[in-house]
């Protein structure tokens, strides 16, 4: 392939005459390269120069990117003396119509950008709330539908949901459960047999498994396993306009595809709690006995003492609260998806890093409104 | 210079899917400069053998080869400087819906490594001229742009490494009647201003009747006519029958 190639011989008359020749595409220039800035760094002195007599005639081949470079090298406008083929004379027809844009419009910085952003910001979080409020009333009028006409309950969908989020999470949540037993079970005898306080252990991991572990372990995986699920569905089918297809056949978006999922998981949470926090003391019980010598028999018998069995209602009382804060920050992100990649990808992160902190928040609120039941006194 | 092998050569292509012969020695050529339609019914294999020209998939027996090259082997070099010799106009534009109008056509260009920021915006603008938008749109994203724009922007993209051979899947689905009719019009006046080879896959007579130079209608697994459009309008097979006069 010919590059692009000129060669200059002076005239007469101290004119500099410029034979153009090879191909002027995109790629003999990209070839060519930025390697070579001095080649067009002479050619940019020439096309500032006026006694040029610039001959295109015997240009092989020119396409856009090539005559870019020459229309710039001439300071946007075609030079005096030029001798070109009129295909390619039309090609700089277009450039110069395309030129004369105006460039990009580059707003004033504020002084006040500051607080510009703030306000934004601000008024970001309202409209969060505020949609997040018409959820729920959404969800209410939605609840008081059903109470009306029974036979409209999703049950299909509850069903499936269900199984979703909480039968295919059993092996995982398990895992995790049992291995935070061992862990926390080895650490705790360590340091409680320095005080000679083995039989604690019981305590110990009754009450922080039970009532707080469990329930918090859980929350975490399902949010970040079924809440992300959610926000990626339901923004998915905003994206591919499958919600307003929905809406079209007069059926209620919210009624089909949030409330499921918001009874789905406000039931199956509290399920993995239990299950999650039966396997936790189980591993924490393997832990003590091979660590401390405690038998699994003495352990269980001493733990309903040891653990008013109300924790274990609190646990799954927060399993439900949880449940519903999960389910409801998913579906609240997925429905908010605007239709391209970056927003859907936002909107998952933001689901499962606010339900996560929610989560948190409200386990903080449980720990100090409940601080003065089921701790058993000494 | 590879300027007399043909654009595309297709030579005895065979494809299995999902255990399903979807093209049986199927064998096609098309020179430098042509405008061809790739027309067939639904289901057979029209698509599947765009994305074979365009090394998505990779054909059961048989080659095809671009520019008289083969689309694989050679490195990764080779195969990458093959493939910025040809654009393509996907059916839905698979535009990158989180970039804007200007990204997504300055996105072949910033690849190459070779402009700079002054450079790519010129030649964005000239792109965007040459598809007749407007610069205002540049700043767009892909889920503001109506259909027919979606369509112009795709080609502007496609058309960003100044190809030789551009490929078009179904350019007018989804589009007006007029609005396809422009469409063509712009495609046509950029092929004969470029030089560009074309091929399209099309179901729309008009399209045809108003694009093309030659016909390849892809029936019973194979290429069945290709030739002049008046030429294959004659051929005898309820297929071609049906496609050309539907109401008789």
């Amino acid at each position: 392939m010919l590059h692009a190639h000129y060669s200059e011989t002076r005239g007469a008359s101290g004119q500099i005459e410029l034979l153009l020749t090879g191909r002027w595409t995109l790629r003999a220039l990209a070839e060519r390269g930025a390697a070579d800035a001095a080649w067009q760094d002479r050619l940019r002195e020439l096309g500032r120069r006026d006694a040029v007599n610039w001959n295109c005639l015997d240009i092989e081949a020119l396409d856009s990117v090539g005559a870019l470079l020459l229309w710039r090298c001439w300071g946007r406008k075609l030079p005096e003396l030029l001798l070109m083929r009129p295909e390619h004379l039309h090609i700089f027809e277009r450039i110069a119509a395309a030129d004369g844009e105006p460039a990009a419009v580059v707003l004033p910085r504020s002084p006040f950008e500051g607080l510009i952003v703030l306000g934004a910001g601000v008024l970001a979080v309202i409209r969060q709330l505020r949609d997040f409020v018409a959820l729920l009333g959404l969800l209410a009028l939605d609840l008081l539908h059903l109470l009306r006409h029974p036979i409209d309950l999703p049950g299909r969908e509850i069903s499936a949901n269900i199984y979703k989020s909480g039968v295919r999470a059993m092996p995982v949540t398990a895992l995790v459960g049992l291995l935070i037993g061992i862990a926390l079970s080895y650490l705790s005898s360590l340091q409680l047999r320095q005080f000679g306080a083995d039989m604690f252990i019981v305590n110990l991991l009754g009450l922080s498994i039970i009532r707080e572990l469990g329930p918090v372990l859980v929350a975490v995986l399902v949010a970040g396993r079924s809440g992300s699920a959610m926000t990626a569905q339901l923004g998915v089918m905003r994206v591919t306009e499958e919600i307003d297809a929905l809406a079209t056949m007069g059926v209620s978006s919210s009624l089909r595809l949030v409330l499921p999922k918001v009874v789905a998981l406000a039931v199956v949470t509290p399920l993995l709690v239990l299950w999650a926090t039966a396997l936790a003391l189980l591993g924490g019980m393997l832990a003590a006995e091979l660590q401390l010598g405690i038998g699994i028999g003495y352990f269980l018998e001493t733990l309903p003492k040891a653990v008013p069995v109300v924790n274990l209602w609190i646990g799954l009382v927060k399993g439900v609260v949880f449940g519903l804060a999960i389910a409801l920050i998913a579906c609240h992100f997925g429905l908010r998806v605007k239709p391209n990649t970056e927003s859907l990808s936002a909107n998952t992160t933001a689901a499962v890093v606010t339900a996560i902190t929610v989560v948190i928040f409200i386990d903080a609120v449980f720990a100090v409104a409940l601080r003065g039941v089921g701790v058993p006194k000494l | 210079m590879t300027s007399a092998a043909p654009v595309i050569a297709i030579d005895d292509l065979s494809t299995r899917l999902g255990g399903v012969w979807i093209h049986r020695h199927l064998n096609l050529e098309i020179a430098a400069g042509e405008m061809v339609a790739l027309v067939g019914g639904s289901g057979s294999g029209k698509t599947t053998l765009l994305r074979q020209m365009i090394g998505l998939l990779t054909p059961t027996q048989g080659t095809i080869r671009l520019f008289g090259e083969p689309l694989f082997g050679g490195g990764v070099a080779r195969e990458r400087a093959l493939r910025q010799r040809f654009g393509v106009l996907f059916q839905q534009g698979a535009l990158f819906s989180a970039l804007n109008v200007f990204d997504n056509i300055a996105f072949p260009l910033r690849e190459l490594r070779c402009f700079d920021a002054t450079t790519i915006r010129d030649l964005v603008m000239l792109k965007l001229e040459m598809v007749e938008l407007l610069p205002q749109h540049a700043l767009l994203l892909p889920a503001e742009l109506s259909g027919g724009m979606v369509k112009r922007v795709a080609l502007a993209r496609s058309l960003a490494l100044e190809p030789e051979l551009l490929l078009l899947d179904e350019p007018t689905a989804g589009l007006d009647p007029d609005r396809s009719a422009g469409f063509v019009r712009l495609i046509r006046r950029l092929g004969d201003e470029l030089g560009l080879t074309v091929l399209l896959v099309t179901h729309d007579v008009a399209t045809l009747a108003a694009l093309t130079t030659k016909v390849a209608v892809l029936a019973e697994q194979h290429i069945l006519a290709y030739g002049m459009l008046d030429t294959v309008r004659q051929f005898d097979h309820p297929f071609v029958r049906k496609f050309f006069y539907p109401l008789s």
